[in-house]
């Protein structure tokens, strides 16, 4: 497949970079102000040369010379978004996904925010188009949550739930393990790049909240007869909290009784929920650091757990590669 | 390794299994222990045994705690009884219905337990009062409190609580424990019920 990846950040870097490992082919890039568009006249094949874009990106800060509108304009099979997560109208992501669908072409989502903000729209979309979208990367990173929720079919999920935000993860494990309280463990975790300056959206339980409102979409589409009955959700229908104000103390109660806690997310056809919960210690869900697990909740096969890196760039870009690979 | 596990059906609450094996437990009568919470004046407990007699429960012993009071000042006894499993639901009824609180009606398969914890400015707001609030719910009672106050009790705290809810009542109990918690500004962490580790 020929691919247009538009957002050259962690993930847009790790698929440009791996896409010839999986058999498909980069034909144009994109980052917030420039982006490099395959001529065609290489010889071989048509695609940009994946180390010169992603050196230029680390010693110029750009990818290429021309305008990012022009990766939009490539002659691509399929466009990777992976621009920052946005929320309301999730700009400019789904614009670039609409422009791909109008042109008939597939969209693989790394963004979380069209999938979350927007999934009606993009349905509607979709159904105007040849193109197709998929977005396995917008939840659990390397953890193939969607598309083992479609193998099992949503009809047949009744929930999923798990650890989806590793940053979170990581300040719980350690103030657990440490007895540290929250504000020493953020600071750790910032050092080691772990956290983010701002570390809201992964504190306050949005960024799990989103990928929890995903799955609730996955699931309420995915198991109406007519897609016109289901239920469409957003970050608003969510009811979240966070792990900010958890105290050290909390902490100590629960390991004295053989729980942790871990801030969990659950999503069903009717509802999405995410917030600190108490698991057993030893239990599934009680996962370390910043590792991520999903469990899904079948009516006839039991529960599934799946467990791994949840973030990341090259584990992010395995996602969407396989996305890519599903839509072959 | 433990496929065979799967296979067995789950032990309901609701008396099902009970006729499958032959209808043994259902009608064998077997020990039960209720506590009631009971109100300091006279003529209280005996009113408070009458519904067990009546309802064909076979009174075996009565421990009368004094002394030790309940968060919202009452008196505990601990009633052990024997009656039929379906009696022993009557009785518990009838007792209800009479205006009595039963905190605990025994039989593990009766009761729920479930771990929640509590943090926030727990002292501030009245621990106790906090407490005798969620015994006043009808679905739970505390049966342990573990509290951490590491920086005094001006400052935030949190407690451990374990719940008895009567049989299919944890939700309802846990419903009652988010409202308090948001109307005292508490925060709450529950449990992810129904799903074992
Ligand atoms: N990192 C992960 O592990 C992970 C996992 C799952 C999902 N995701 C999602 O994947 C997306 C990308 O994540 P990331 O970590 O790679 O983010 P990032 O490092 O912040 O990179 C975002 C990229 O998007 C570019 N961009 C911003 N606005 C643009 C526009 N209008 N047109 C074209 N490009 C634009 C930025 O350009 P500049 O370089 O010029 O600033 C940057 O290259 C996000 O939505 C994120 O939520 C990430």
């Amino acid at each position: 497949m020929r691919l247009a990846v538009v957002g050259a950040g962690a993930v847009g870097r790790s698929v440009v970079d791996l896409a010839g490992e999986y058999g498909h082919e980069v034909v144009a890039v994109a980052d917030s102000s420039s982006a490099v568009v395959a001529d065609g006249t290489d010889g071989r094949d048509a695609g940009v040369d994946p180390d010169a874009v992603v050196a230029r990106k680390a010693e110029r800060g750009i990818v290429g010379d021309g305008d990012p509108a022009d990766a939009l304009a490539a002659d691509y099979d399929a466009l990777v978004e992976a621009t920052p997560t946005t929320l309301g109208d999730a700009e400019p992501g789904f614009s670039h996904v609409r422009t791909a669908l109008e042109r008939d072409r597939h969209a693989v989502l790394a963004n979380k925010g069209p999938v979350a903000e927007r999934f009606g729209d993009l349905r509607a979309l979709v159904n105007d188009s040849d193109g197709e979208i998929r977005f396995e990367a917008t939840v659990g990173g390397a953890i193939p949550a969607v598309s083992t929720v479609e193998d099992i079919e949503p009809g047949h999920v009744t929930a999923v739930r798990g650890v989806l935000n590793g940053t979170a993860n990581f300040i719980l494990t350690r103030m657990a393990a440490e007895g540290l309280d929250y504000e020493h463990v953020l600071a750790e975790a910032q050092d080691l790049g772990v956290a983010e300056a701002d570390p809201s959206f992964d504190v306050d339980g949005t960024d799990a909240a989103l990928k929890c409102v995903i799955l609730a979409n996955v699931l309420s589409f995915g198991a109406a007869d007519d897609p016109a009955d289901a239920r469409e959700f957003t970050l608003d229908d969510a009811d979240v909290s966070g792990i900010r104000d958890v105290p050290g103390s909390a902490l100590r109660l629960a390991a004295e009784d053989g729980r942790t806690v871990r801030l969990i997310g659950e999503a069903t056809g009717e509802t999405v929920r995410v917030a600190p919960r108490l698991v057993p210690e030893n239990g599934t869900l009680a996962v370390s650091g910043t590792q991520n697990i999903v469990q899904i909740e079948t009516t006839h096969a039991g529960r599934l757990n799946i467990s791994g890196r949840g973030a990341g760039g090259p584990e992010t870009a395995s996602a969407v590669l396989g996305d890519v690979g599903r839509l072959e | 390794m433990s496929d065979g596990r799967d296979g067995v059906p789950e032990e309901t609450a609701d008396g099902e299994d009970a006729t499958a094996d032959g209808g043994h437990a259902a009608t064998t009568p077997s020990t039960h222990t209720v506590r009631l919470e009971l109100v300091d004046e006279p003529g209280q407990l005996l009113a408070a045994l009458h519904p067990i007699a009546e309802n064909g429960g076979n009174l075996l012993s009565i421990y009368h705690e004094r002394g030790n009071k309940t968060p919202r000042g009452r008196i505990p006894v601990e009633v052990d009884f024997e009656a039929t499993q379906e009696r022993f639901e009557g009785i518990v009824e009838a007792l209800r219905s009479e205006g009595v609180n039963v905190m605990q009606a025994g039989t593990e398969r009766y009761a729920e337990e479930v771990t929640i914890l509590l943090f926030g400015h727990l002292i501030d707001t009245d621990l106790s009062d906090t407490l005798s609030q969620i015994e006043a719910c009808e679905s739970a009672s505390v049966a342990d409190v573990s509290l951490a106050a590491p920086q005094g009790t001006e400052e935030v705290s949190s407690a451990r609580l374990r719940l008895e809810a009567r049989a299919g009542e944890t939700e309802a109990a846990l419903t009652a424990v988010r409202e308090l918690a948001a109307e005292k500004d508490l925060r709450l962490v529950e449990p992810l019920t129904g799903v074992e580790a």
